[in-house]
C-alpha cells in the first residue's frame, strides 16, 4: 500500500460521520438526477420504436365522404408534399352491441384491406387480418373488451350488420378503433356519407426542431387542397407523443428538482467537510508534509478522502435510481410492447461523472488551502487556539434573562459564522423540501378533488349492473325515469339543492376513442368543478371541458365542437376550461337540453344533492334510500375516499427524497456540531470543571444551533414556496393540465409557521447526538493543554 | 484535629495496558491544610486530582470528598459536587475568553442557579479582594497572566468551595506573577481555606504550602512537612501550620496585592 493510499484510508476510518454525511447526499443527488433524466429520456422511447417500426403517420386527416371523394383525398398527399402515405380509408363511427347483449360505446372504424402500406402500419397483436366482409379487427386501446371469436351487431344500423372479432391490432397513433374490409364499410355507414381518413408521412419530420411547423404546413396543404368544410379532424403524432409521455412527464419537474437540491446540497456537504477536514488537520497536514508529502500529495490525499464516500454514494444512487425507474416506467413499456428496463447508459455516465466531478471539484477547492499551507505555518497553527470572533454577541446574549447554558450556545453561531452559513444551507434545503413536498401533496389532494367532483352531500345512482364475459350484463329491470327520481329527492325535506347527471358517449372528429359527455340536468355549478378559464355552462348548446380536450381537439374557448355517436351530430360551444382528469380529459360537460336526440340511458343517471346545514346526510340518505326502492335507485351518502396509484407514486417518491434531504441535513448539523465539539473540548471543559452537569452541556450544545435551526426555517419555507409556484404547473403542463389558483393556494399561515419551526426541529435533531457525546466526554485532558 | 476534607482509600487508576497511574494510594487531607502533590511528570499528580475533582474515576479504592463518596457519583452528581465542594485553578487559566472577567467570574454561580443581581454582587466583591477589579469588564485575552489567574482564583471561590485545587497554578507565569499568585493562595490558606496545589515548583510549594505529598509511579514516596517552612506531616496539630503560613502572608503583602482583612472577605 502506497503512503498516500495509507494516509486517506486512516483519514475515512477516523472520519466516520462526515463520509456517511456525503456519501447519503451523493445517493440522493445521483438517484433523483437519474430518474428524472432517464423518465425524460426514455418515456418516449418505447413510443418512439414503435412509430419507427409502424412508419407511423405524421399526420392522420380526416375528411367528410360527402364534401370530397377519394380521388380528391388522394391527390392531397401530393399536394402535402408527403413521402409516403396511406389510405384514403372509408370511416364510420358505429354503436355495437356483442353478442350477449351488452351494449358497446361509439367507436370509430375504417376500412382496411390490409394492416400494412406506406405509413401507419397497423400492428397486429393477437389472430388475424380481416379477409371477408362480416370480419373485424378491434384495437387493442378499444373500449370494448376484444375477444376473438366475439361476434357484434349494430342495432343502430338498417339491414342488421353483423360481425366476428378476428383479430387484434393496434394502430401507433390510435387512428380507429377497429378495422373492417373495405366492402364492409357500406353496411356501416348505413346510408350516410360517412368519412375518409388520410395517413401522412413527411420527410425528416421524425425529430428535429422543425417537426412541429412541417406537419402544420403539410396540414395547410391537405386543407387547402380538400376546400372548405371538407376536413373533419385531424391529428399530428406530436399529441400522441405528448399523451404517451404524459404519464412520465409528471415525475420529470420535481425529480428534476430534487436532483439539483441533491446536488448543491452534495457541494454543499463536501465543500463543508474538506473544508473543516482540513481546518481541524492543519497539525496532520503540517506532519505529512513535514515527512515529505508534496503539497499535491497533501491535496490528493484530501480529494480522495471525500470521494471514496462519495463513490459508494453513487454507486447506490445508482441502483436506486434504476429500482425506482422500473416501476414508473413499466406502464409506458408494456403499452408498446418495448423492454421495461430502462438503463438509458449515456444518461448513467453523465450523472455518474457529473456527481463525482463535482464532488471531487468541490473538495479540490476545499483542500487547495491545506496544499499550500506553509510547512512550519501548519504545524504552528494546528496547536493554537484562534481569537474568538462575535464576542459583542456573547456578551449580549449573556444579558439575557435565560439559563447560562443556553445564552453561552446561543452566541455560538457569531464565533464561527461561516460553519453556522453551512449548517443553516443544509437547513434551508430541508425545510424547504419539506415545505415543497407537504405543499406537493395538498396540491395533488385537490386535483384529485376537483376530479372527484364530490361536494355533494348525498348522491343517488342505479345499483351497479352485473359483470358479464365482455363488460356489464343488460339489466333485467329497467331504470326508473330520472325525472320521477328528481322529483322524489326535490320533495324530500332536508335537501338544500340539487342537480342530476347522465353520462354519454360521443367521438369527436378525428380522435379515436371515446369522448364522455356528461348532462346536467339542474344547475350543478357548485359540485365541485373547477374553473380554470372562462365560465360555467348557461344553458342549451353551451360546454365547459377539460384541458386535455382542448388541447387533444386544438380548440379554444369560444370554438365549436361536433359530437358524433349522440344519436344525432351534436355541435356545442366550448365556453369554459375545467380541470378533470378522468379519461385523459377527453370529457364534455353540457346541459342535458343540449342532447335532447340522444339515446340517454337511465341507469347512468345520477342526482346529486346537498342537504340543507343541521340535517344528517347519512340518515338523509338511509330515508331516501327506502323513498327511492321502488323506482330502482338507491341513495348513499357520499364520502367515497377515492385514490390513485399516480397521487400514491408522487406521495412516496417525494416523501422519500424529502426523507433524505432532511437526513442528509441532520447530519449535516451533527457533523457541523461534531466539528464544533470538537474545537470547543477545553471550553466544555472549563464548565464542566465549574460543575456543569451533563444535561446543562447538552441545553449548551442544543441551543448553540437554534438561532441557526430558526433562521433557516424561516428562509427555507419560502424557499419551499417558491419551488412549489415553480414545480407544480410545471408538472401540471406535463400532465396536460393547467391548474388554477384554487390548487396552488395551499399554505395555510399556522402551517407556514409549523414550517418554519421546521428548520428547527432538524437542527435540534441533528445536534442531539453530539450534545449527549459532549455531555459524557471525559475533558480532564484538554483543560492541562494550552 | 479538623475534619477530614479528602479521605484515599487505596485508590488506583490504570489508563490501557500501561503501568498504573495511580497505584492503591491513600491520603487524607484535613480542613485548613494546605498540602503540595510534588513528583517527576507522570507520577499521578493530575490523575489524583482528577479523582478529587469528579473529572475521573478510579479503578479501586474510595475517594470521599467533604463526607461524601466522590467515585461513584453518576456524572450530573459529580457535576454538583465540583460545583459545589471544588474550586479549581488551571496552568492556563481556563479562562474563556470571549466571556469578559466578570462574566467568567460569575459563571460557577449561574451554573448553580444562583440569583443574578447575588451572583454579580459577589463577583464584584471577589475581583475587588484579588486586586483585579479595575478589569471587570475587560476580556481575559487584555490581562497580564498575573492577573488571569488572579481572575481564576475569584472564579474558583465564586461558590466559596471548602476545597480549593490548583493545577500548577504558577506553570505559565513570569517569576514575578508565580510569587503574587503564591501569595496569593498562602494568604487564602491563612483564612482558613483548605489548598491542594499540584506543581512540579518547590519554591511555590514552599511559599504557600506547609505539608508536601511526593508521588513517583503513582505511589505516595514521601508524605511530610514542606521543606523549610517548619510544617506538619499529616495528622500533626494543625496549629504548627500557622508558622508556614504566617511567613507566606506576610510574601503575600509584601507584593500589595491584598490585605489580610480583605481576603477574610472571600470567605
Amino acid at each position: 500500500m502506497s503512503a498516500l493510499s495509507r494516509v486517506v484510508r486512516s483519514g475515512v476510518g477516523r472520519r466516520r460521520v462526515p463520509g456517511v454525511v456525503i456519501g447519503l447526499a451523493t445517493m440522493m443527488a445521483v438517484a433523483a438526477s437519474l430518474l428524472g433524466g432517464t423518465l425524460l429520456a426514455a418515456s418516449g422511447a418505447p413510443f418512439d420504436d414503435a412509430f419507427r417500426r409502424a412508419h407511423g403517420a405524421h399526420l392522420s386527416v380526416q375528411f367528410d365522404a360527402a364534401r370530397v371523394d377519394a380521388g380528391q383525398v388522394r391527390a392531397s398527399a401530393r399536394a402535402a408534399d408527403a413521402v409516403a402515405f396511406a389510405g384514403p380509408f372509408r370511416t364510420a363511427t358505429v354503436t355495437p352491441r356483442t353478442d350477449d347483449g351488452t351494449p358497446g360505446w361509439p367507436m370509430t372504424v375504417a376500412g382496411r384491406a390490409r394492416p400494412g402500406g406506406g405509413a401507419d402500419r397497423v400492428t397486429l397483436t393477437n389472430g388475424r387480418w380481416v379477409a371477408r366482409p362480416g370480419e373485424i379487427v378491434l384495437s387493442a386501446d378499444s373500449a370494448l373488451l376484444p375477444v376473438l371469436g366475439m361476434r357484434l351487431d349494430f342495432p343502430g344500423l338498417p339491414d342488421g350488420p353483423e360481425v366476428e372479432v378476428v383479430g387484434v391490432a393496434r394502430s401507433v397513433t390510435g387512428t380507429a378503433d377497429a378495422w373492417v374490409v373495405p366492402a364492409q364499410m357500406q353496411a356501416l355507414t348505413g346510408g350516410g356519407a360517412g368519412g375518409y381518413q388520410m395517413h401522412y408521412r413527411f420527410a425528416d419530420a421524425d425529430t428535429g426542431a422543425g417537426t412541429e411547423a412541417r406537419i402544420a404546413a403539410g396540414r395547410r396543404a391537405v386543407t387547402a387542397g380538400a376546400g372548405a368544410g371538407a376536413v373533419t379532424g385531424e391529428r399530428s403524432w406530436l399529441t400522441v407523443r405528448k399523451a404517451v409521455e404524459r404519464d412520465t412527464a409528471l415525475y420529470v419537474p420535481f425529480l428534476l428538482a430534487f436532483g439539483l437540491l441533491g446536488l448543491v446540497m452534495s457541494v454543499l456537504v463536501v465543500g463543508n467537510v474538506v473544508a473543516a477536514a482540513v481546518g481541524t488537520a492543519t497539525r496532520r497536514i503540517g506532519i505529512l508534509k513535514a515527512v515529505g508529502f508534496t503539497p499535491s500529495q497533501v491535496v490528493r490525499a484530501y480529494v480522495a478522502q471525500a470521494l471514496a464516500p462519495a463513490a459508494v454514494g453513487t454507486l447506490l444512487g445508482v441502483l436506486v435510481g434504476h429500482l425506482l425507474a422500473v416501476p414508473v416506467l413499466a406502464e409506458t413499456a408494456e403499452v408498446h410492447g418495448g423492454t421495461a428496463l430502462a438503463v438509458t447508459p449515456w444518461i448513467d455516465a453523465v450523472v455518474i461523472g457529473g456527481a463525482l466531478g463535482l464532488v471531487a471539484v468541490t473538495a479540490w477547492a476545499g483542500a487547495w488551502r491545506a496544499g499550500r499551507l506553509r510547512t512550519v505555518d501548519a504545524l504552528a497553527l494546528g496547536g493554537a487556539a484562534r481569537p474568538g470572533r462575535g464576542r459583542a454577541v456573547a456578551q449580549l446574549a449573556g444579558r439575557l434573562p435565560l439559563t447560562r447554558p443556553v445564552t453561552l450556545g446561543l452566541a455560538r453561531p457569531f464565533a464561527r459564522p461561516g460553519r453556522a452559513l453551512a449548517m443553516g444551507t443544509a437547513i434551508v434545503f430541508g425545510s424547504a423540501a419539506v415545505t415543497f413536498t407537504l405543499g406537493l401533496g395538498a396540491s395533488l389532494g385537490k386535483v384529485l378533488e376537483a376530479k372527484a367532483h364530490d361536494v355533494a352531500d348525498v348522491v343517488v345512482e342505479a345499483p351497479p349492473a352485473e359483470l358479464g364475459p365482455h363488460g356489464p350484463k343488460p339489466r333485467e329491470e329497467p331504470v326508473a325515469d330520472p325525472a320521477d327520481v328528481a322529483a322524489v329527492v326535490a320533495a324530500r325535506p332536508g335537501t338544500a339543492r340539487h342537480y342530476s347527471s347522465v353520462k354519454a358517449r360521443a367521438t369527436v372528429a378525428g380522435t379515436a376513442g371515446v369522448t364522455e359527455v356528461v348532462a346536467f340536468t339542474g344547475d350543478a355549478s357548485w359540485g365541485g368543478y373547477t374553473m380554470v378559464d372562462g365560465r360555467w355552462i348557461a344553458g342549451p348548446g353551451e360546454a365547459v371541458v377539460p384541458t386535455g380536450f382542448l388541447s387533444t381537439t386544438g380548440t379554444r374557448l369560444g370554438d365549436t365542437v361536433t359530437l358524433n355517436g349522440l344519436g344525432e351530430p351534436v355541435t356545442v360551444r366550448v365556453v369554459g376550461e375545467v380541470l378533470d382528469t378522468r379519461n385523459d380529459g377527453m370529457e364534455v360537460f353540457t346541459d342535458a337540453a343540449t342532447l335532447t336526440g340522444a339515446p340517454l340511458d337511465p341507469a347512468e343517471t345520477t342526482q346529486h344533492i346537498e342537504v340543507t346545514s343541521g340535517t344528517d346526510a347519512a340518515s338523509y340518505a338511509a330515508q331516501l334510500d327506502e323513498a327511492l326502492a321502488p323506482l330502482g335507485v338507491t341513495a348513499r351518502a357520499d364520502g367515497d375516499d377515492r385514490d390513485s396509484s399516480m397521487a400514491l407514486t408522487l406521495g412516496a417518491l417525494s416523501a422519500t427524497l424529502t426523507l433524505m434531504l432532511v437526513l442528509v441535513a441532520g447530519l449535516g448539523v451533527l457533523n457541523g456540531v461534531v466539528l464544533d465539539t470538537r474545537e470547543r473540548v477545553r471550553e466544555l471543559g472549563v464548565y464542566k470543571a465549574l460543575g456543569m452537569t451533563p444535561r446543562q452541556t447538552i441545553t449548551t450544545v442544543v441551543a448553540s444551533v437554534l438561532v441557526t435551526g430558526l433562521a433557516a426555517g424561516g428562509v427555507g419555507v419560502p424557499l419551499g414556496l417558491r419551488l412549489h409556484g415553480a414545480i407544480v404547473p410545471a408538472m401540471g403542463r406535463g400532465a396536460g393540465l393547467r391548474l388554477p389558483a384554487s390548487v396552488l393556494d395551499v399554505y395555510a399561515a399556522p402551517q407556514l409557521a409549523a414550517l418554519g419551526l421546521g428548520g428547527l426541529v432538524i437542527a435540534v435533531l441533528g445536534a442531539l447526538l453530539p450534545a449527549g457525546w459532549a455531555a459524557r466526554a471525559r475533558t480532564a485532558v484538554a483543560l492541562r493543554a494550552e | 484535629m479538623t475534619a477530614p476534607v479528602i479521605e484515599l482509600r487505596e485508590v488506583s487508576r490504570r489508563y490501557g495496558e500501561g503501568p498504573p497511574a495511580l497505584d492503591a494510594v491513600s491520603l487524607t487531607v484535613r480542613a485548613g491544610e494546605a498540602v503540595a502533590v510534588v513528583g517527576p511528570s507522570g507520577s499521578g499528580k493530575s490523575t489524583l486530582l482528577n479523582l478529587v475533582a469528579g473529572l475521573d474515576r478510579p479503578d479501586g479504592g474510595s475517594v470521599t470528598v467533604d463526607g461524601v463518596r466522590v467515585d461513584g457519583l453518576g456524572e450530573a452528581a459529580a457535576a454538583r459536587h465540583r460545583r459545589d465542594r471544588i474550586g479549581m485553578v488551571f496552568q492556563f487559566f481556563n479562562l474563556l475568553d470571549d466571556l469578559t472577567v466578570t462574566d467568567n467570574v460569575v459563571l460557577p454561580a449561574q451554573l448553580a442557579g444562583m440569583a443574578r443581581p447575588e451572583a454579580f454582587r459577589r463577583a464584584k466583591e471577589l475581583l475587588e479582594v484579588l486586586g483585579v477589579d479595575r478589569h471587570a469588564d475587560a476580556l481575559p485575552g487584555r490581562l497580564s497572566g498575573g492577573e488571569r489567574q488572579r481572575v481564576a482564583v475569584a472564579r474558583a471561590l465564586m461558590n466559596r468551595p471548602p476545597l480549593l485545587l490548583a493545577d500548577e497554578p504558577t506553570g505559565a507565569l513570569d517569576s514575578a506573577s508565580g510569587q503574587e499568585v503564591a501569595g496569593l493562595l498562602a494568604q487564602l490558606h491563612a483564612e482558613g481555606q483548605t489548598v491542594v496545589v499540584v506543581t512540579h515548583d518547590l519554591a511555590l510549594a514552599r511559599a504557600c504550602t506547609t505539608r508536601t505529598v511526593r508521588l513517583v509511579d503513582g505511589r505516595v514516596a514521601a508524605d511530610g512537612a514542606t521543606e523549610g517552612t517548619g510544617g506538619t506531616t499529616e495528622g500533626t496539630d494543625g496549629a504548627a501550620a500557622g508558622a508556614g503560613a504566617d511567613g507566606a502572608t506576610t510574601a503575600a503583602r509584601a507584593d500589595g496585592s491584598g490585605s489580610g482583612s480583605a481576603v477574610e472577605r472571600t470567605r
